[in-house]
């Protein structure tokens, strides 16, 4: 490939985009704003269709950063990061022209401007291959999301956003201990480097390797988030405009599942193994646990914030399980669920903008007045419990598959958890779109074409990824299948080809929903 | 006997006497200049005799030559009781940067409308007639430039001193004006007063320690230079309980100057009762100094007995990230915060200097103690002259207003100013991408490497207690809903502003590109033994 820097200019594009915006005059905000995210969407593009399935790591840069430290500037993108770039880079321009009016409480620059930073940050994290790159933007997205929680949405927000932070900070500061012990073993082992190509070929010893997958593992699960680690969410979720929590929930969360993959795995596959039973116990606790309490939500946004707990339970559970299922599985659920999660927040927003509530026992029968957003409402809802036909079902279906690979009662707990997405999900829709139209919303007007504008693109992909997942496939399973080589686990029995007939899976997980 | 006459390396030695020799001439402009012109001769003195000492720094920096193995440059003057090495001359050159700070904040006037922040006339009592008419007349206390030059002198000559006994005589020289300093607010000059009382007690109670000490090594040794009582160290040569003793109560001195727990107590008093502009320049220089003289003597002194030392280090930097980051928790007002928070970063210092430093246990390119401490200081330094800083800024009608309520909404009422304060405490939070993350990296890594994972351990507690109190600060000014009366920014001189803004940009820059500096500390080489 030609040594044009891609990457660095898909992560200045939006940076650089920040910048104009907080300085160019309010009126031209939001156009320039969404100028950029365009711009670094078709950057996104740009390097997709330069990827080679098959070629690893690529479009690397590396440029020595503080030679004292022995830290590059290194970037490059394989299968997984490129999914999570690309989804990044659709979210943002949807997520902005979904929250058109969103800012205009605030500073209505400000909003936009923290949004794009945060593009940017998060799209180094996802290209980052020198882990102390990694470790520096990983912390860095805070302090935009700290600002777009604090300065954005609810009443109760600036203490929703401390909370957010210290949660973040805290399990950041964790992964530092963690970033000093990989220098320290590596110095010990000649030149320090943080290189993660050096340090996959690092001796560490198993005791230090599992202290330091420790120190990994629980900033990720703070961040994915897993139980313990996830009171912050549902308060984030519920505080925040819908926007701030689809960049939080489907761009920023998925910094902990793909750290997992990359670093825990990545680095330390013998401590992943060792540590699978207690996280796979966690995970299911997570799944069953956030579906309970989401059941149990009276605000909207808390519950679908919930849901993904349940969610990221899932996701973790196909990280875990160490083959190649599990792997395709989780990291397809997380493209899948930043599609179907942003769909349902975005139309959660436009829902609580026209009800003036984000309470459900305040809302009912909107279905009648408003049959397009009821419409989408559903369809969004569905893909969350993963109805066969929408995107995430497969990758459920996947991650399934290797629970029960792992051993039946992972499977079978974990299929507990769709069985209570059904219930939360249908029971929130019954709730707030079905029943009699209370007087005095019959007015409330339906979705405009902006509105729809934002949304369609997310319906689409649901329901094409839904028949033909294909080429996401093509491009997670070449990752996976390096990682579970250098972790030295190969699947068990006869593999099915992941993801090949998923008609045919229809037919046999059905009867769940 | 015949009289030898003492050669004294005046071409490695000329910062510290332009810097004394500077002090000298204020004190003879305050004798015989009248009154209305003595404050700029007096600001374009002081600065010009420490641009001049710069300017000396960087010349005898590059002049250094090499010695024996190549591990350190430099050489042993003033008839061996000063070393002007490597990091003597980093350190000099960190004194003299926040030092040119320190006066650029003595200096401004326009906040009070016209006079300093020192008060008229300091012997008058406060609330008495002399007062308010030292006030109406708007006298100005421009004593404080010499006195400020003198401490500076003080705090060169405390990192490049080679034996004990001019380490004690640059202790009392850097502490001495500190004192008068501290005494000399113009507002509330009783809080002031006490501040400086306190202070002083305290000060000249830990500097009775330090000589005890002094005394103990000295029965110990046989000596005061450093290079023979490491030789008597490393052989072992007498009662080792005398050594032990001494040594610990050395420590107490240094440690009570750099405010590490247990001997923090007077740092919140002595921060907020002091004219902000002195607890600025105090915060950044009196740190870096002393970090500086307890450096060398504890790596080169008591360099080989580094296992009875490092215990006492490990509790002592456990306890005072512990105690710094817990206190500020509660603390209501932004000075004692910020001191409270100077307590804890003298903890994370600590945390470096109990690092390695043997270069036989470094690999080829890692960082050394050393290192990872000067660069810390470096960062820490701007983080805190900035912040102080920005709090001279915020004021209402009774002068600065530290009180948390006062700075309610402040972000929305002046995004820049609260902007560069929240980027401060962003960094000494250790955010990344401003240098607070970089020399928070560099202090845990030297600590790990020497094994001392638990106080590693603590002080990631500690930072994750201390992001709390600096993210609640941001909060306040950004996102709570201002009550009552609120304190606003008041427009400065330039002399503030420009500070501020060179304190932001190198926050910033030491973050993304922190190579330069760290490479100008690693060539610093190492101490001469």
């Amino acid at each position: 490939m030609s040594d044009f820097p891609w990457l660095t200019l898909l992560i200045a594009a939006p940076l650089i985009g920040a910048l104009v915006v907080a300085f160019a005059p309010s009126g031209v905000t939001k156009v320039t704003a969404v100028g950029f995210s365009l711009l670094t969407l078709a950057l996104g593009v740009a390097v997709a269709v330069q990827y080679d399935v098959d070629g690893g790591m690529q479009l690397e840069e590396q440029h020595t950063w503080i030679e004292a430290f022995g830290v590059n500037y290194a970037l490059g993108v394989d299968g997984l990061g490129l999914l999570m770039v690309l989804l990044t880079a659709v979210l943002v321009p949807i997520v902005l022209a979904a929250g058109w009016f969103d800012g205009d409480d605030g500073n209505t620059k400000a909003f936009f401007a923290w949004a794009l930073a945060l593009e940017g940050l998060s799209l180094a994290v996802f290209m980052a291959t020198d882990v102390f790159l990694f470790y520096v933007v990983f912390e860095a997205t805070l302090i935009p999301a700290y600002f777009l929680i604090g300065g954005f949405g609810r009443d109760g927000r600036g203490a929703a956003a401390v909370k957010f932070l210290m949660f973040q900070l805290a399990g950041g500061l964790v992964l530092l201990a963690s970033v000093v012990g990989l220098y320290v073993v590596s110095a010990q082992q000649g030149e320090p480097s943080y290189l993660l190509s050096d340090l996959a070929g690092l001796d560490i010893s198993t005791d230090a390797g599992r202290w330091l997958f420790a120190g990994f593992f629980i900033a990720f699960a703070v961040k994915a988030p897993l139980f313990p680690l996830h009171t912050w969410l549902a308060d984030t979720t519920e505080k925040a405009t819908p926007g701030t929590s689809v960049l939080l929930v489907c761009v920023l969360d998925k910094i902990g599942t793909f750290g997992m993959l990359r670093f825990c795995l990545g680095l330390f596959p013998e401590a992943s193994q060792w540590a699978t039973p207690l996280v796979m116990v966690l995970a299911l606790i997570s799944i069953v646990y956030g579906a309970l309490v989401a059941i149990g939500q009276d605000d909207v946004l808390r519950l679908i914030g919930l849901t993904s707990l349940s969610h990221f339970g899932f996701i973790t559970i196909g990280v875990f399980a160490l083959s190649s299922q599990g792997g395709s599985g989780a990291i397809l659920y997380m493209v899948n669920h930043g599609i179907g999660t942003a769909a349902l927040f975005l139309l959660a927003g436009y829902l609580i903008r026209r009800s003036g509530t984000s309470l459900i026992s305040q809302m009912g029968g909107l279905e009648k007045v408003t049959p397009v957003l009821a419409g989408l409402f559903l369809v969004a809802g569905l893909a969350t419990l993963g109805l066969p036909g929408l995107s995430p079902f497969i990758s459920e279906f996947l991650v399934l598959m290797s629970a029960f690979d792992y051993a039946w009662y992972v499977g079978a707990v974990a299929v507990s958890g769709i069985v209570l997405a059904a219930i939360y999900v249908l029971w929130m829709y019954q709730r707030v779109m079905s029943g009699p139209t209370p007087p005095g919303v019959e007015s409330t007007p339906d979705l405009d074409r902006r509105e729809i504008g934002a949304i369609a693109p997310l319906m689409l992909a649901l329901v094409l990824f839904g028949f033909y997942p294909q080429p996401l496939l093509d491009v997670a399973n070449p990752t996976i299948d390096s990682l579970m080589e250098y972790a030295g686990v190969a699947d068990d029995e006869v593999d099915v080809p992941a993801g090949s007939d998923p008609e045919h899976a229809d037919t046999e997980e059905g009867g769940d929903h | 006997m015949e009289f030898v006459k003492p050669t004294i390396e005046y071409a490695e030695l000329w910062p510290i006497l332009v810097v004394f020799g500077a002090a000298c001439l204020g004190v003879v402009v305050e004798a015989f200049l009248p009154r209305e012109r003595r404050h700029l001769t007096q600001v374009i003195l002081a600065g010009a005799g420490l641009v001049a000492a710069l300017v000396g720094t960087v010349i005898v920096g590059t002049g250094l030559t090499s010695l024996g193995d190549g591990a350190a440059r430099g050489l042993i003057g003033g008839e061996g009781t000063l070393v002007i090495d490597g990091p003597t001359v980093y350190l000099w050159g960190l004194v003299l940067v926040f030092a040119i700070g320190g006066v650029a904040l003595f200096a401004e006037r326009r906040l009070e409308g016209g006079v300093s922040a020192f008060s008229g006339q300091a012997a008058a009592l406060p609330g008495t007639e002399a007062e308010r008419q030292a006030s109406a007349r708007g006298l100005d206390h421009t004593e404080v430039y010499p006195l400020l030059m003198f401490a500076v002198g003080g705090m060169m000559l405390f990192p490049a001193s080679n034996d004990l006994l001019t380490m004690f005589v640059a202790l009392e020289v850097l502490s001495l004006p500190l004192y008068l300093l501290c005494g000399l607010a113009r507002r509330r000059r009783l809080l002031s007063q006490e501040a400086a009382l306190k202070y002083f007690l305290l000060g000249a109670f830990s500097s009775a320690f330090f000589l005890y000490g002094v005394a103990l090594v000295y029965g110990f040794a046989g000596s005061m230079q450093f290079a023979e009582i490491n030789e008597a160290v490393r052989n072992d040569v007498d009662n080792e309980a005398m050594l032990l003793i001494g040594m610990g109560m050395i420590a107490v001195g240094l440690l009570f100057k750099v405010g590490a727990a247990p001997f923090q107590s007077w740092t919140p008093d002595v921060y907020q009762g002091a004219p902000t502009a002195v607890t600025a320049f105090m915060a950044a220089c009196t740190k870096v100094a002393a970090f500086g003289a307890m450096l060398r003597l504890f790596y080169v002194a008591f360099g080989s007995d580094r296992w009875s030392w490092q215990p006492m280090m490990w509790v002592v930097a456990i306890l005072t990230m512990l105690v710094g980051a817990v206190l500020a928790i509660v603390q209501t007002d932004v000075k004692r915060m910020l001191a409270y928070s100077s307590v804890s970063h003298t903890g994370f210092v600590l945390t470096g200097v109990l690092g390695v430093q043997a270069s036989s246990e470094l690999a080829e390119g890692q960082v050394s103690s050393l290192v990872a401490v000067l660069f810390y200081l470096t960062t820490y330094g701007f983080s805190v002259v900035g912040a102080f800083a920005v709090v001279t800024l915020v004021r209402d009608s009774a002068g600065e207003a530290t009180a948390f309520p006062r700075w309610a909404g402040l972000g929305r009422r002046s995004p820049l100013v609260a902007g560069a304060f929240a980027f401060f405490l962003l960094s000494m939070a250790g955010i990344p991408l401003t240098s607070g993350f970089v020399g928070k990296w560099a202090v845990f890594t030297v600590a790990m490497s020497a094994g001392a994972w638990p106080v590693v351990l603590v002080a990631i507690v500690a930072s994750i207690a201390a992001v709390y109190f600096y993210i609640r600060h941001i909060r306040l000014m950004f996102f709570t809903e201002p009550e009552g009366d609120v304190a606003a920014v008041t427009r400065s001189s330039p002399l503030t502003s420009v500070t501020i803004g060179v304190c932001v940009l190198a926050t910033f820059v030491l973050g993304i590109v922190p190579g330069p500096v760290l490479d100008l500390a690693t060539n610093a080489g190492d101490f001469i033994r």
